[in-house]
């Protein structure tokens, strides 16, 4: 039986802007189920990152509701959502001399006393982190002394001590090479695999989140569906990703090709 | 050593008989160190820590390295509250006069206009990002403060416009011991608001949106930072006048010194940095043995305007 830990029901997403709404996509209805790797895609500018902001709870939906454990998020005090929900953003972080084990441990705030001190569960969580994400050797490093595949690593460990059952990454694999789009893929992989829980990433890596994810979310204007990679093949769907006849997806290789 | 450097050279042993309560062998020397030297350092003290830890808070909310209480317009934005009072006081009906012109009266009036440059600095840094920018607004504020003034100073009496000059100059002596219990309670309360602020303050190191989604009510932490810095600049500008550079550069000595952005170490080590700061800036402003006393003002700057330039010149990311 899947543990459902988020769920949406006709959910509708979008701006509230002066002329009235504008609404991106509508009927939302997703599953996101324990020891899950889902990946989030779809075309520039359809709509993943407020799909993500609105799962997230920083944009009230436009009508439907978000259930986080049967609760919907608007419930949640911000403190409570964070002990259940945790987030890698796409924006760089400010300058400043945090290391990456300060920078890991800040995952714990939510967990920590008023003045912020780390108590020896704390200080278990943080290294555990650190260690299922292989970067001890980066743990007293600055933050902006290392890689940038490095650094996504670094934000996926604080992430994971701020110890959430749900984790939720905007493009964690843009600007990385092959080598560590795959690297990045694969961690995210062995933690929902190890840790039983529920990662949720949006990207442009189509061709690997085909092989790599266990259900895909695919967003076109039309519709948001959920399935698995090996099913949305079946149907054809990807094909209908994007609005361009040059662009078509090999139902045999298992990628895109381009008419020439 | 602070308090025995002065137009009149006292001996160290001296100065800590005095201390101690035991007779000085001259009484003059005795009443110097008791009712000028030992205020002043005091002064001192309280304004180096206040206005350090202003900038810090500034620094860390406004993530810019180029952020503080000077730099961004607040003392103007406290110049502007302090001149309504002083020099428009006589549009006032006259039991106002007297309440506003209460030592209670100036800091209300300071804090309250640092309150507001700070608010307009910040609704203006949310459109802009960029740096630079924000400093140009705040050089604007200020611009926009002096110039107020100087309209406020055309319609005032030569009597009002003397005590406002002497005023704006800067000055860590003429304090009462009144006047000093006013001042460390307001640094203390803007100090217990920052202490408060730690956890807050480290977790706006990765952002405003890491922050909120670790739960910071990031509302009430801006507003708390926000009062405790207009509390801190605020207070200080009312009875030390406008002090320049302090408050940005001590956040940078003690994050350069200890290598570390964690606020628990940060607070405690721009406290004491900008204690230690502010008592050389006032031994130098005495130029030991001799009669000249520069203003307060013109030695902080000299100090502090190069090190602004050497931060704009070597712009690292370490420069947090």
């Amino acid at each position: 039986m899947e543990e459902i830990i988020l769920k949406t029901e006709n959910l509708e997403i979008g701006y509230i802007a002066k002329k009235g709404k504008n609404s991106l996509v509508a009927n939302i209805n997703l599953n996101l189920a324990k020891g899950k790797l889902i990946a989030l895609i779809g075309e520039n500018g359809i709509g993943k990152s407020t799909l993500l902001r609105t799962l997230t709870g920083i944009q009230k939906p436009l009508a439907g509701k978000v259930l986080i454990n049967n609760l919907p998020i608007e419930k949640y005090n911000s403190l409570d959502l964070a002990r259940n929900l945790s987030v890698v953003l796409t924006e760089k972080l400010p300058a400043s001399n945090l290391t990456v084990f300060e920078l890991v441990a800040l995952g714990r705030q939510p967990y920590t006393n008023w003045i912020g001190k780390l108590s020896e569960m704390d200080t278990l969580k943080i290294n555990e982190a650190i260690t299922l994400t292989q970067i001890e050797h980066l743990k007293h490093k600055k933050h902006f002394e290392i890689s940038d595949g490095q650094l996504q690593k670094v934000l996926i460990a604080r992430a994971l001590s701020q110890d959430t059952d749900l984790i939720i990454l905007d493009e964690p694999t843009t600007h990385l090479d092959l080598l560590h789009k795959v690297s990045v893929l694969k961690l995210l992989k062995k933690l929902t695999q190890e840790t039983n829980k529920c990662i949720l990433f949006s990207t442009h890596d189509i061709d690997l989140a085909i092989q790599m994810s266990d259900e895909m979310i695919v967003m076109t204007n039309k519709n948001i569906l959920q399935d698995q990679p090996c099913h949305f093949i079946e149907k054809g769907i990807f094909n209908t990703l994007f609005n361009d006849e040059n662009i078509s997806f090999d139902n045999l290789k298992g990628k895109f090709v381009v008419k020439n | 050593m602070n308090i025995s450097f002065g137009s009149i050279s006292i001996p160290i042993k001296e100065v800590f008989k005095s201390l101690i309560g035991e007779n000085a062998s001259k009484a003059t020397w005795q009443y110097i160190i008791l009712n000028y030297r030992l205020p002043k350092a005091l002064t001192a003290i309280l304004v180096g820590i206040g206005l350090s830890i202003a900038g810090l808070l500034m620094q860390t909310l406004f993530r810019n390295p180029l952020a503080g209480p000077y730099v961004l317009g607040l003392s103007s934005g406290s110049s502007l509250g302090v001149a309504f009072v002083v020099l428009g006081a006589s549009f006032l009906p006259g039991f106002a006069t007297s309440i506003l012109l209460s030592p209670f009266g100036i800091i209300i009036a300071s804090c309250l206009g640092s309150f507001f440059v700070l608010l307009a600095v910040l609704v203006v840094a949310r459109k802009l990002k960029d740096t630079m920018t924000i400093l140009i607004v705040g050089l604007m504020f200020s611009s926009f403060a002096a110039a107020f003034v100087g309209v406020l100073t055309y319609f005032s009496t030569a009597e009002q416009l003397q005590k406002f000059t002497f005023w704006s100059m800067g000055s860590l002596g003429n304090l009462s011991w009144n006047s000093i219990l006013t001042l460390s309670i307001a640094v203390f309360a803007g100090l217990l608001l920052s202490f408060l602020s730690i956890k807050p303050l480290n977790s706006l190191l990765l952002g405003e949106n890491y922050a909120k989604s670790l739960g910071l009510n990031y509302r009430r932490a801006r507003l708390i930072i926000i009062l405790a810095t207009s509390i801190l600049a605020g207070s200080i500008t009312a009875f030390a006048g406008p002090i320049a550079f302090v408050g940005l550069a001590v956040p940078h000595i003690s994050k350069l010194t200890f290598q570390t952005s964690n606020h628990s170490i940060l607070f405690w080590s721009t406290l004491l940095f900008g204690a230690i700061v502010m008592l050389i800036c006032d031994i130098l402003s005495h130029l030991p043995n001799s009669d000249i006393v520069l203003p307060i003002n013109a030695v902080t700057s000299i100090i502090g305007a190069p090190i602004v330039v050497y931060l704009l010149l070597t712009k690292s990311k370490n420069l947090f």
